[in-house]
């Protein structure tokens, strides 16, 4: 049962107890059968500060068995501190196999990105969620955010948006930007950047979001409406960019822009290290699975 | 004696993981049959698939509300409680699980907890020990987790079981969910799934 039996002391599979397993696996449930509701959990301590995505791990501790690859990002990197340690973290606690590839992994554990490769049926996307409630900073009591989502009470979040518009011309808002799901609630869909709020959309693969700190859980089946609010004259738009990517010429992906020097050099380049090493692995004319006309929601 | 001990996972952190997985995808994708990777040799008229999904998911912290034919069965009750250590709901209203052992005789859903407008995750999830998901009357699915339509034939089924469904339906986002559990694998209905009128 233990990762390592030969020693006297060893963590459970997976680091979680069993009983902490069961409580997270019945609030995953739960979380399935009411699509965008956020359901309390009882959050544990993690071997990991709060903000390092305890909750994602926790999701993902519940759910990983022995035949799952895991592959874990933050901000679209396979090779930055937080994915490394993570996945570092489950191949000792649970000895499973980890990739880096998109498609070869059965569970994702993300922080900030969808991957620019098309998930399959198969796969679990998990989200490390900071604050998990989309109304939070417009209302900060959750006696009254609760209500809100109970009356389906979204007005403040149009008035938001609407304020927006009213000083800058436009949504401003980039990351962490509301989706409705299936005509009902209000989500957060972590602050990854809007460009990926279309991939969402009925998607082939599984979505849980684990926020640790704020003891939430939710998610969205495969094949779920989720819809970005927006207004009939402002209509929901992604990030535009105006050049390719430096490395591999890659269109309508998500850029980073990387500062060269300090004379105001500067190259974008793939947000996706995985996508993007393939696609020069294959000498950059690998085609772009997310065509425009595709992501528009 | 030995019917209460025996019979539970013989390899309990992975069976949970398992089964949990084939809940997991089940209830992601309504419709979709899904095979047990561990089963448990419960006492009757526990069936092996029923009581998997019962160790998976049940515990201290969780009532279970049992249908009036395992009330009566002291073994079944006996190996559940040494077994999942979950206390019995004295009232369907106070459970968070329910085990239906004859689902043709359950009383209507709406005495199970229904969760709260602010609360809708505090509902019970039934666990319907069924015969078949493909010998029964036909029912095709649509919502959330289903492409187009889904299909599956389940029974037996709570008498009058398409309007109940309907009912549940339109008690969004409170309502009970359920996991079918047959000889043949396992099969889910969360809340936000619609059974189509049938044509013809």
């Amino acid at each position: 049962m233990s990762a390592r039996t030969s020693e006297i002391a060893s963590y459970n599979f997976a680091y979680l107890d069993e009983q902490t397993k069961r409580m997270i696996r019945r609030a995953i449930l739960k979380g399935i059968a009411i699509p965008g509701y956020q359901v309390p959990f009882a959050s544990r301590e993690m071997p990991m500060p709060y903000g390092w995505g305890t909750g994602g791990v926790q999701i993902t501790a519940s759910i990983i068995g022995r035949d799952d690859v895991l592959k874990v990002i933050d901000q679209g990197a396979d090779d930055t501190t937080n994915a490394v340690s993570i996945r570092a973290f489950f191949a000792r606690v649970a000895g499973v196999a980890v990739t880096t590839e998109t498609a070869k992994a059965t569970i994702i554990q993300t922080r900030h990105r969808i991957p620019e490769h098309p998930l399959g049926e198969g796969q679990v996307l998990v989200y490390q969620v900071p604050i998990p409630e989309p109304l939070r900073y417009l209302e900060p009591r959750e006696t009254e955010t609760r209500k809100m989502h109970a009356l389906e009470e979204y007005g403040l979040m149009h008035v938001k948006l609407y304020e927006d518009i009213a000083r800058h011309g436009h949504i401003a808002t980039t990351y962490a930007y509301p989706v409705k799901v299936e005509g009902r609630y209000v989500m957060d869909p972590s602050p990854t950047p809007k460009f990926d709020n279309p991939k969402m959309h009925m998607s082939p693969a599984l979505q849980l979001f684990g926020a640790g700190r704020e003891k939430r859980i939710y998610a969205l089946p495969p094949y779920t409406r989720v819809v970005s609010l927006d207004f009939e004259d402002h209509p929901f738009e992604v990030q535009r960019f105006e050049q390719p990517c430096a490395l591999c010429g890659a269109r309508n992906v998500y850029l980073d822009e990387v500062i060269l020097d300090d004379r105001g050099g500067r190259m974008f380049v793939c947000s996706d290290t995985d996508y993007c090493e393939k696609r020069r692995d294959e000498g950059g004319v690998a085609a772009n699975p997310f065509e425009p006309d595709e992501a528009a929601t | 004696m030995t019917d209460t001990l025996d019979g539970g996972f013989s390899d309990p952190v992975f069976a949970a993981q398992g089964v949990f997985r084939a809940v997991m995808d089940a209830m992601a994708r309504p419709g979709s049959i899904r095979q047990l990777p561990a089963l448990a040799a419960p006492p009757t008229p526990l069936t092996p698939a029923g009581a998997a999904v019962a160790l998976t998911l049940c515990d201290h912290e969780t009532a279970i509300w049992l249908d009036p034919v395992l009330q009566a069965a002291r073994g079944a009750v006996a190996w559940l409680g040494f077994h999942a250590g979950a206390p019995l709901a004295r009232t369907p209203a106070e459970a968070q699980f329910a085990i239906v052992s004859a689902p043709g005789d359950c009383i209507a859903l709406e005495n199970f907890s229904q969760g709260t407008q602010e609360y809708p995750d505090r509902s019970a999830t039934l666990i319907f020990q069924i015969e078949t998901l493909s010998g029964g009357r036909k029912l095709v699915l649509k919502g959330p987790g289903i492409a187009t339509t889904a299909t599956i034939a389940p029974a037996p089924l709570p008498r009058h079981f398409v309007e109940q469904w309907r009912q549940n339906g339109a008690r969004f986002p409170r309502g009970v969910d359920i996991v079918l559990a047959a000889p043949e694998g396992i099969a889910c209905l969360p809340r936000t799934t619609r059974i189509e009128p049938q044509e013809g």
